[in-house]
Formats: structure tokens, C-alpha cells, sequence
């Protein structure tokens, strides 16, 4: 289990690395000089050339990756070029508001979730049943900014129950993790739906029953334990998505979050801020898979041990 | 006339389809005498396993029971309320599955699965309940109790999971163990450790309705056999009696088919014909299309099981009453 746990790890530093790799020469191969676009129309020649030659960017493109891992190791991922400030400093302002509305999303997605999922399993085929497949469907198939400007009209601008953007208070975190938890939502209902329906047709459920055990019983103790493999996985899956920044949510909403970040360095050409926000976007998403499998290890006993 | 254990009476099952509904237990009858082993046997599909869950009280929907009366230990309790149904199970009637590989709760200590039953039906503290648990573990031989009990079930054999079923069945001391082919997927070996546990536990004092289509297992275990056909018992008699003299042509057809194979003769002597449709069952004997010996009344009046001789009973127009009974 260490062995295959080390293993996942240093998988997950070839990873990084090779993703880092791969956004460091797109950057650099797509047409445009970043450094006119940054010094504005203006800008006479030799401005340019210096420039250039200070930021290093005049340099063999593995000098420049060499430097630029090496730099990144010690926490600096060199200055943005249109804020003037280090990469490191704004993605950590804008980390927290990321990480706020990825809980208050994770939260609101797993809880609702989870209880529909449970409900519509056990009332299969009921009204409840369809209800919640219902909406779970509308959560999966709606874009979206779809949903966050409906939340907004109804919620924001008609009934004026909670702030139309901005996260000045908690409350204003209500409508975003909505928007965003929704989708997520409605994958882990349906996902529990279906695997509880499974397991409960699985023989020691069975054998639950011929011990005596009721219904209640059963459902929390031998199927839902069960149950919950997959959708565990799943939800680690989905907090890495929901937290590499939600480009979308965090625009409509006015947060300042990574997604917003990321939106910024690509209008302003931004470099060193697109490299910062896609490496992030990366190590959270290896991370969210080292942590599904090795909940997965830790929940299942069967592949504890063989690892 | 001796306990009984359990006495069921014309218990109907079945599945309502859009086709109708299908019979798959159709008035069957059975006595499980305190102290002994009763078999049931048929091919596969005949209505075993449906039997012994509507005994249990066990029915997986849509499948339910339709109509008999199923008296334990002198109470009927077919009409019982759920609640009460279930404190029987396991406390005064278990039973043991045939896939010992998938029976148990793969994301649980197989202890703790039997400690479970020990803690449903007894008001007992965890630890005591664990060490009933490795106690039983012991009694039905599985060696290193104490550890095994902190196995989880992949990292048991197919036999000793098997035993672990029986031991989670047996720790509440029921009255009543019904084993639906519990050897069926081990091999002869581990088969014949776990028949003769059962034996053993029948010697202490449990009743046993062992349910096979094996009917070697049924020989060396059982006193007393129904033979079940298309969801109906067609014979029934006391073990010896029904392999000396089976009466029904069904029965012999099974006896035949296996003495063939242990003869090893060239050719295995087979029951013609398929397993009726339970939808479509013929109109007169379940068994008329595929008897040799079918007569015109066959095929038009179903048979009533008839006492041929003391204790022996069959389903056939054709069956002698016995000269020497
Ligand atoms: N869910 C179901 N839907 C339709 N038919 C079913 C269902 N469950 C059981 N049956 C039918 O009910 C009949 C009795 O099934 P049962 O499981 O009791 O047979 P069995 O004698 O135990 O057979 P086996 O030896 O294969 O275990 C079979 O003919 C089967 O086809
Ligand atoms: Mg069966």
C-alpha cells in the first residue's frame, strides 16, 4: 500500500512536470510578442529588445524551462506583466476565495446530493424518484452560466433574498456554490441512485436480512458503506474541478478567484500569470486523483491489502 | 406424533408478470421433523430457492408469496407483522446461501458480521458479542478463530467463508437452519467437511432443511426427502424408501441419470424434454410431456399426491400403493 501509494506520487510528479512542459512551449509558440503586447503600442524597438533580454525570454527555449522549474520550486513564479505584482502573491489572494466557494459548492453538491440519491433508491420509481432524477438532470445537461443568471433573477433581483454578486458576506456565497454545486449534484444523485440499486441486489443483503437486520439497518450499515465506493471517487474528482477555479461562476458572480485570474492573463497575454493559474489548475487536479485512489484504498479493504 | 420444527402448508409463490402471473411454489407442503434433516431436491428452476425464502420470510420483489401457512415451533407466523417476522430471523430460523464468495459483506470484519447477529437478537455489549462470535468461529472448526475473525471475507477460502456463513447462521442458537445449497460451489473435499458440520449440528439439536440438486448430498445427509418438479412436490418419502422405490417417473429419472454416470456406462441416461414453462403449464401431471409412461388421463387431470405407503407420498395416476405396506 506505501509502495503503491509512492508509486502514485512520483507518477504524479512526472505529470506535473510534463503538463508544466507542455504550457510552457504552447505559450511560447503561439504568434504575438508578449512584450509589445505588454509595453503597449507605443514602444520603440530597443525598449522591446531589452525587455525581452531582462525577462529572459531571448534565451534557448530549455534554458528558459530549466529556469523557470527551478524558480518555481522556491515559490516564485516570476511577475505578472500586466499587474506588476509576483504570480505567487496574486493566486494566493485569489486562492482563498476559490477554495471558499469550492466548499460552500462541495458542500451544498454532496449533501443534496447524497440524501437525493439515498431517497430516490429506496423510493425507486416513486414520485420522489423523478423528482430528484429530475432535477439532477436539469443540474447535468444546464450550462452553467445558465443556471447562475437564473439563480440571480429569481433569487437576487426579484425576490432580493440574497446579494446579486460579490462576496462581501457569507450569504453572498449562496447563489455561486448553487450555480457551480449544482451539476456536481446531480452526478453524485445519480450515481448513488444507481450503485445503491446495485449493492441492495447483492447477496449479503441478503444474508442482512436473514440475520434479522430491518431495512434502516441494512441501507446505512451494509449497503450505503458499500455504496459509497465510487461515489467517494467521484467526489474527490469533483472538489480538484471545483476548485481549479470556476471560470465561469467566479465571472458571473464577481469573485476574485483563480478562474477570474486565469480569464485576466488571457486577455492581457499575461505569461507568467496563464503559466501560474494552468500549473495550479494542474497540481490540483493530480492531487484530486492521488486523493481518489487512495481513498479508494483506504475505504476498501480488498484492494488495501493487495496493494 | 413427534415436533415439529417447521410445517409448512400449501405455500403458493410467485412472480406476477405482464404475461400472467408465474407459479413458482404451487401448494407445497413441508415437514421438518425436530432433530433431523429434511432435503428438498430438483432440477434447477423448480421453485427450491423460492421455497425456502418464503419460509424465510425473504421474498426479493416482485416475487412474493401468495397464499399457505408456515408454522414454527407450533406458531403460525406466515401472517405475522414484519417486525416480528424479522426477530425470528436469525434468532429461531436462519439460513445459509449457496455463493459463500459474495454472501458476506465484502467492506466488513467477518467477526464483526457475526458479532452483528449475536447483537440483533441479544442484548450483549460489543466485546461479548465479538468473543460469541470467535467462540462460534471454533465450533464449526475454523482454526485460529481469533484472527480469522479479523479477516475480511477476500481473504478467506471459499470453505471457511462458507463456514463463517454457517457460524453467523448457528450463533443465536436457532431452532431452524435452512441451507440453500450451501456446497454447491465448493469442491468435494471442503463439500464434505461442510456436510458433516451440518450433520454435527443436527446431532446438537437443530433442525435443517437442506435444499440441493445434488443427490449424493442428499443421501448421505437427509432422513427424510421432498422431490420437487415445476414449483410442486411430486414425491416424498423417507430417504432409504425413496432410493430403493422411488415411485414417480421423475424421481427415477433423476436416480437414473445419476447411477448411469457412476456405472460410467457409454451413454448417460438423461430425462427427455426441457423444464415446462411456468407460464404454460400443461393441464393435467406438470410432468406428462416428458414421461415415458404418460397415459390419455395424464394429459388431462393433475394427480393429487397420494399416500402410496406409510410416509411415502407421489404426485402420479400411475403409482402403486406399495403390496407390502
Ligand atoms: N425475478 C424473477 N423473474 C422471473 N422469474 C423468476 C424470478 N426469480 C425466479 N424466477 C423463476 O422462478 C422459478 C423458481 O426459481 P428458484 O430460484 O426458486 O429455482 P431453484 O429451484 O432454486 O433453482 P436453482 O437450482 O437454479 O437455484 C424459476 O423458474 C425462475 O425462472
Ligand atoms: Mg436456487
Amino acid at each position: 500500500m506505501k509502495q503503491s501509494l509512492l508509486r502514485r506520487f512520483i507518477q504524479a510528479v512526472i505529470v506535473l512536470l510534463g503538463v508544466a512542459l507542455m504550457i510552457f512551449i504552447m505559450l511560447r509558440v503561439v504568434p504575438g510578442n508578449p512584450v509589445a503586447t505588454m509595453m503597449g503600442e507605443h514602444a520603440d524597438i530597443d525598449t522591446i529588445q531589452r525587455m525581452t533580454a531582462e525577462l529572459g525570454l531571448d534565451q534557448p527555449i530549455h534554458v528558459q524551462f530549466a529556469r523557470y522549474v527551478l524558480d518555481a520550486l522556491r515559490g516564485d513564479f516570476g511577475t505578472s506583466y500586466s499587474m506588476g505584482k509576483p504570480v505567487s502573491q496574486l493566486m494566493a489572494a485569489a486562492f482563498g476565495n476559490t477554495l471558499a466557494l469550492a466548499v460552500a459548492a462541495a458542500l451544498f453538491a454532496w449533501v443534496v446530493g447524497i440524501a437525493c440519491g439515498i431517497v430516490a433508491a429506496v423510493r425507486k420509481n416513486g414520485l420522489l424518484d423523478h423528482l430528484f432524477m429530475g432535477f439532477s438532470l436539469l443540474g447535468v445537461s444546464m450550462p452553467v452560466f445558465m443556471v447562475a443568471m437564473l439563480l440571480q433573477y429569481v433569487f437576487a433581483y426579484h425576490l432580493h433574498w440574497l446579494p446579486i454578486s460579490g462576496v462581501d458576506s457569507w450569504k453572498g456565497y449562496i447563489l455561486p456554490a448553487i450555480a457551480l454545486g449544482w451539476n456536481s449534484a446531480g452526478s453524485v444523485a445519480r450515481l448513488v441512485r444507481s450503485t445503491l440499486l446495485d449493492v441492495l441486489q447483492q447477496d449479503y443483503i441478503d444474508t442482512a436480512r436473514a440475520k434479522g437486520r430491518g431495512q434502516p439497518g441494512i441501507l446505512v450499515l451494509h449497503a450505503l458503506r458499500n455504496a459509497m465506493l465510487p461515489v467517494m471517487t467521484m467526489m474527490a474528482m469533483q472538489l480538484s474541478s471545483l476548485l481549479s477555479g470556476a471560470v465561469i461562476t467566479e465571472t458571473v458572480f464577481s469573485i476574485n478567484g483563480i478562474g477570474r485570474l486565469a480569464v485576466q492573463a488571457i486577455s492581457g497575454r499575461d505569461i507568467p500569470l496563464l503559466q501560474g493559474t494552468a500549473l495550479f489548475t494542474t497540481l490540483v487536479v493530480v492531487l484530486g486523483n492521488l486523493l481518489a485512489d487512495s481513498l479508494y484504498a483506504v475505504l476498501d479493504p480488498r484492494i488495501r491489502r493487495e496493494a | 406424533m413427534e415436533p415439529m420444527t417447521l410445517r409448512a402448508v400449501g405455500l403458493c409463490a410467485g412472480i406476477p408478470t405482464q404475461k400472467g402471473e408465474i407459479r413458482a411454489v404451487n401448494d407445497v407442503s413441508i415437514d421438518v421433523p425436530a432433530g433431523s434433516i429434511v432435503g428438498i431436491v430438483g432440477e434447477s428452476g423448480c421453485g427450491k430457492s423460492m421455497t425456502a425464502r418464503a419460509i424465510m420470510g425473504l421474498m426479493r420483489s416482485p416475487a412474493r408469496m401468495t397464499g399457505g401457512e408456515i408454522w414454527l415451533n407450533g406458531r403460525d407466523i406466515a401472517r405475522l407483522p414484519e417486525r416480528q417476522r424479522r426477530a425470528l430471523r436469525g434468532s429461531e430460523m436462519s439460513m445459509i446461501f449457496q455463493e459463500p464468495m459474495t454472501s458476506l459483506n465484502p467492506v466488513m470484519k467477518v467477526g464483526r458480521q457475526v458479532a452483528e447477529a449475536v447483537r440483533l437478537h441479544a442484548n450483549v455489549s460489543r466485546q461479548e458479542a465479538d468473543r460469541r462470535a470467535v467462540e462460534m468461529f471454533e465450533a464449526v472448526g475454523i482454526s485460529d478463530a481469533a484472527s480469522r475473525a479479523r479477516c475480511y471475507p477476500h481473504q478467506l477460502s471459499g470453505g471457511l467463508r462458507q463456514r463463517v456463513m454457517i457460524a453467523m447462521a448457528m450463533v443465536c442458537r436457532p431452532k431452524l437452519l435452512i441451507a440453500d445449497e450451501p456446497t454447491t460451489a465448493l469442491d468435494v473435499t471442503v463439500e464434505a467437511q461442510i456436510l458433516r458440520l451440518m450433520r454435527n449440528l443436527c446431532d446438537a439439536g437443530t433442525s435443517i432443511l437442506l435444499i440441493s440438486h445434488n443427490l449424493g448430498v442428499i443421501a448421505q445427509l437427509c432422513d427424510y426427502v421432498y422431490v420437487m418438479y415445476a414449483g410442486r412436490i411430486v414425491e416424498q418419502a423417507g430417504v432409504i424408501k425413496l432410493f430403493d422405490h422411488p415411485a414417480h417417473p421423475y424421481t427415477r429419472g433423476l436416480l437414473n441419470a445419476v447411477s448411469s454416470l457412476r456405472r460410467g456406462g457409454e451413454r448417460l441416461d438423461t430425462i427427455n424434454g426441457v423444464v415446462p414453462n411456468l407460464l404454460r403449464l400443461p393441464e393435467g401431471c406438470s410432468f406428462s410431456l416428458r414421461c415415458d409412461a404418460c397415459e390419455a388421463r395424464c394429459a388431462q387431470e393433475m394427480p393429487e399426491l397420494r399416500e402410496i405407503a406409510p410416509g411415502h407420498k407421489a404426485r402420479c395416476h400411475l403409482a402403486e400403493r406399495e403390496a407390502w405396506s
